[in-house]
């Protein structure tokens, strides 16, 4: 296995996030009933014509800026030709020859901290299909045509990544990137956003690269992950076991964890791809280009940087905190309540207690049950010592599921922390003079022991005794050893 | 009698409430009922619907309303989308579609006020040059009924020589109006690509289709033309450029007016078709037009570049036709592959299976830049050369046919041969040209056309150069016996 160097390309397919279709003016909402989002140009009756939404340009104008590619001046519609049910025309129009956006790239984060850049070859747009249903039917197969004319972006990136890994964190990357720009929901259970999976695997050290298998339709991460990963292992097997990998499309089953032979190069349609005489090749001027560069947003990559430079972040806490616009919105907010000071503790706050209870009850950020301001409130009364940070956790989950600001919780249940030496120092004496035995070990070298009685001490005060002052009078008070 | 009165006399009559809309209506039908048998010149009559919009008609002059159009009868052709009325494209495979909307040519039509008698034949999916492909039969030319009227808009020349109605629409992708316009001795216009909308007009080939009008004078097709043009917002290939005032145009003498002599129309042509078009020149002369030769070097590429860029657009453009949604669907399919096969294998005439074909291998791998590329290279020359004449000239002139009508049957066996009937045509399709063809005198007693073709959005020039020669003629009031 380590002989072998694996070889990744993706194409990304993201939703674009229009009201309407492509080339109709019918709805893109997901779920409605059967075929009641298609009029009749997605059913392809007879006459009609497609007509192009201007808004999808603007959305693939806007990507290709943010991944720094070149937006084509002219660029052209093709049929992409084949006989399928869900395809009412016989025919998915897309771009071929001349895409709407070309070379550009991208960066990544490895595991080790370093970036990498991944090239993406372009990026064009093209009509969804509809579907096949199959449930609830003997001996029949529906058609829903409300998918039918859905935009799409496909992404087309360079084969370079080397593992799995690097292609999910370029995956999330994009995905992170069209939420952004506000082109994508990004909505993967719906399908609003999935990917083709070229893999390959070569010598470590061939410049050539080993014959690709594309596996179609991956609509989660961890799918990506594990279809890769299954399909490596496949093609070592088969190399090593003296065989060849055919050029063939494959499909991966989530259920068996395994990919299957959709179709081999040679059962592959030619599609015989022509410029679609119906509509005019789309023409982008630099007014246009320049109209959408200022509506872009500040992208993931600049908002880390700023992150990690104005409140001194690591390059980890701030790629995290910018992995999406709500979340370091929310962040920004908290700051801005808490002082650039504190930064560290906001984004520990805000990646931890906070980033769990969300993903615990399955809720978007911007529907937190503890708001910024809420969180600010609480992480206040940390910075000011009211509470120590072990409370605050149980303040917070009280806050959650109540509903109810910090500061009445900390009232309410009396969670203030003592901070008065002497109401410290009278639990100490008292838990020493409890503990003899412990006292005795302590002090002829046990260190270890320290920690019991702060242990003790806290379960006294119901762990509201200011940790660092108990640490300093217990050192005092135990004296002994002296070096705990 | 009324029907060898042209629109203008008769909207005249129609104000003046000499006659209404239903009395003129009720005599079409009469001839039609009486005088179509023999000629086949119809796929569906729509007599009740007829007597309705006339009804509707005569109430608006009622009300004082005027137009030049309003309570005219007229014939569409069976390419054209009309709501509830079966729109069969001259095909078994939509004998039993009913279209549920109405073309924007026909919308326009309507809210003119014109009355629809019924639809008329043609070759099946306007791939023909005899009208002998419908499946419905034959049309004959009301010159000599064992003679072709032309194709593929034979039933509406034949309709509109035969006196069923005043005006008639038609589709022209490689000379299908101006062709049997000539052949049955009528005047028949194809606007400039993009003049007229194509929505809800049956796709042939979409880069070379455009609609227009069959009427006896050239003054009828421009008020009818004038309805008609205009930009539609559903058609991304028709043109946002000002409809000019057709009518209007046509007091314009023309003294000055430079007419270019095609010496590729001329060379071989057969002495008594030279002969008449020597006539008509100098009429334009007599007229002050100046005449010179004019060269279009390329022209004797433009069948066989027709013959790969229609058949390519054609084969795309029928993948719809797939026994899914609508029109024809075989008994018992037995699984998708016989549905696909037998509804189509069924469904479809020998000629649009050949062009079908002809179609999918000029666009397959490995082919596609010997042929589809070729005679894209081939087209573009061939427009450039219009353009370069159209430097030195207003319009150029020629025959519209190598020879008048010829007998059913004779070159249904023979392709190639039934293909050059449109050499004199097929130009103007590929440059996306307006051309006109004329009355011009007859041979063997059958007519002949003369063929006027503009630069780009010259129709009123056109139009006004017809109509003058009309003016200085009588070709166009012969009326085949029988018919009179």
């Amino acid at each position: 296995m380590s002989n072998w160097e694996v070889v990744i390309g993706l194409e990304i397919h993201a939703q674009l996030a229009t009201k309407s279709k492509i080339f109709s003016g019918s709805a893109t909402a997901y779920g409605a009933p059967p075929n009641t989002q298609a009029d009749l140009v997605d059913l392809a009756y007879p006459g009609v014509l497609p007509v192009l939404n201007a808004r999808v340009v603007e959305m693939a104008v806007k990507f290709g800026l943010a991944v720094g590619a070149s937006v084509a001046r002219r660029s052209v519609f093709a049929r992409k030709n084949y006989f399928y049910p869900d395809l009412p025309k016989g025919y998915q129009i897309s771009q071929y020859e001349l895409p709407v956006v070309a070379r550009g790239s991208l960066k990544i984060m490895l595991d080790d901290g370093s970036v990498k850049t991944i090239g993406i070859t372009r990026a064009h747009l093209e009509e969804d299909a509809g579907k096949s249903l199959h449930e609830g039917l003997a001996n029949a197969t529906g058609i829903d045509l409300n998918r039918a004319g859905t935009p799409l972006l496909e992404i087309v990136s360079e084969p370079d990544m080397r593992s799995a890994k690097e292609a999910v964190a370029y995956m999330k990357k994009i995905h992170t990137l069209v939420r952004y720009l506000e082109i994508c929901d990004g909505n993967m259970q719906e399908g609003s956003f999935r990917c083709d999976a070229n893999v390959s695997v070569r010598p470590k050290g061939q410049e050539k690269f080993g014959t690709r298998a594309e596996i179609k339709n991956l609509n989660s991460f961890r799918f990506v992950e594990k279809a890769i990963h299954y399909e490596v292992a496949r093609q070592v097997e088969l190399i090593e076991g003296g065989g060849k990998v055919v050029q063939e499309t494959r499909l991966y089953d989530s259920d068996k964890d395994e990919t299957r032979s959709m179709r081999s190069k040679e059962e592959a349609n030619d599609y015989r791809y022509f410029p679609d005489p119906d509509l005019l090749p789309v023409e982008i001027d630099e007014p246009f280009i320049e109209a959408v560069r200022a509506t872009l947003p500040e992208l993931p990559d600049q908002k880390a940087a700023r992150f990690a430079k104005d409140f001194a972040l690591s390059a980890y806490d701030a790629g995290v905190l910018s992995a999406s616009r709500e979340l370091g919105a929310y962040f920004e907010a908290v700051i801005l309540g808490l002082g650039a000071s504190h930064a560290k503790l906001g984004a520990n706050w805000v990646m931890g207690e906070l980033s769990s209870a969300l993903n615990r009850d399955n809720v978007d950020i911007e529907n937190s049950k503890v708001d910024p301001e809420a969180l600010t409130a609480l992480l206040k009364r940390i910075v000011d010592e009211t509470i120590s940070g072990k409370i605050a956790k149980e303040v917070f989950e009280a806050m959650w599921s109540e509903g109810k600001a910090a500061d009445a919780i900390i009232e309410a249940k009396g969670l203030r922390q003592i901070t008065d030496s002497s109401a410290i120092e009278g639990v100490i004496d008292a838990v020493i003079a409890a503990n003899p035995k412990q006292l005795a070990d302590y002090r002829s070298g046990k260190d270890k022991l320290f920690g019991f009685f702060v242990g003790q001490v806290m379960k006294a005060t119901g762990g509201k005794a200011n940790p660092a002052q108990l640490n300093e009078l217990l050192k005092t008070k135990l004296g002994g050893s002296g070096n705990a | 009698m009324l029907h060898n009165l042209f629109i203008g006399e008769l909207a005249d009559r129609l104000v003046k409430r000499q006659i209404s809309s239903v009395e003129l209506t009720r005599h079409f039908l009469s001839r039609i009922e009486r005088l179509n048998p023999a000629l086949n010149a119809f796929i569906t009559l729509t007599a009740e619907q007829a007597l309705q919009d006339a009804a509707s008609a005569d109430a608006r002059l009622g009300n004082g309303e005027k137009g030049p159009l309003l309570g005219i009868p007229l014939i569409h052709k069976d390419i054209f989308c009309t709501q509830g009325v079966r729109t069969s494209c001259g095909s078994r495979m939509l004998d039993n579609f009913v279209a549920p909307y109405d073309a924007t040519v026909v919308a326009r039509l309507k809210s003119a006020g014109t009355v629809m008698l019924g639809k008329s034949n043609m070759d099946e999916f306007a791939m023909g040059s005899s009208n002998e492909t419908s499946y419905y039969g034959p049309v004959k030319n009301p010159w000599d009924i064992a003679k072709v009227p032309g194709g593929s808009s034979g039933g509406s020349a034949a309709a509109t020589a035969a006196r069923f109605a005043p005006i008639a629409t038609g589709t022209d992708t490689g000379g299908s109006i101006r062709q049997p316009a000539a052949l049955t001795g009528v005047t028949g216009l194809k606007p400039t690509y993009g003049r007229v909308s194509r929505y809800g007009m049956i796709a042939f080939a979409s880069s070379l289709d455009q609609a227009g009008v069959f009427a006896r004078t050239a003054g009828d097709a421009a008020a009818v033309l004038q309805v008609m043009a205009g930009f539609d917002a559903r058609d991304s290939t028709s043109i946002d450029v000002p409809v000019p005032d057709y009518s209007k145009a046509l007091g314009a003498p023309l003294k000055g007016l430079k007419i270019g002599l095609l010496r590729e129309f001329f060379e071989g042509l057969e002495p008594r078709n030279a002969a008449l078009i020597e006539a008509a020149l100098n009429i334009y002369t007599g007229l002050g037009a100046e005449t010179r030769e004019v060269s279009l070097p390329h022209l004797p590429l433009s069948v066989p570049t027709y013959y790969v860029v229609a058949p390519a657009e054609c084969s795309s453009n029928l993948a719809r036709f797939d026994g899914v949604r609508f029109g024809y669907r075989c008994e018992n399919p037995q699984d998708l592959m016989d549905l696909y096969k037998r509804s189509r294998g069924e469904g479809f005439g020998a000629e649009v299976k050949r062009r079908i074909m002809t179609g999918t291998y000029v666009l397959s791998a490995g082919y596609f830049d010997a042929y589809y590329l070729k005679a894209q290279k081939a087209r573009r020359l061939i427009t450039d050369d219009f353009r370069a004449a159209f430097e030195k000239v207003d319009l150029v002139i020629g025959p519209t046919t190598p020879t008048p009508a010829f007998d059913i049957g004779a070159k249904m066996n023979d392709p190639v041969l039934m293909y050059l009937n449109d050499i004199y045509t097929i130009g103007a399709n590929l440059a996306g040209l307006p051309g006109v063809s004329l009355p011009c005198g007859f041979v063997d007693g059958l007519p002949m056309g003369l063929q006027l073709i503009g630069p780009h959005f010259a129709e009123a020039k056109l139009l006004n150069a017809a109509h003058q020669y009309q003016q200085a003629t009588d070709w166009h009031t012969h009326v085949p016996r029988g018919y009179e």
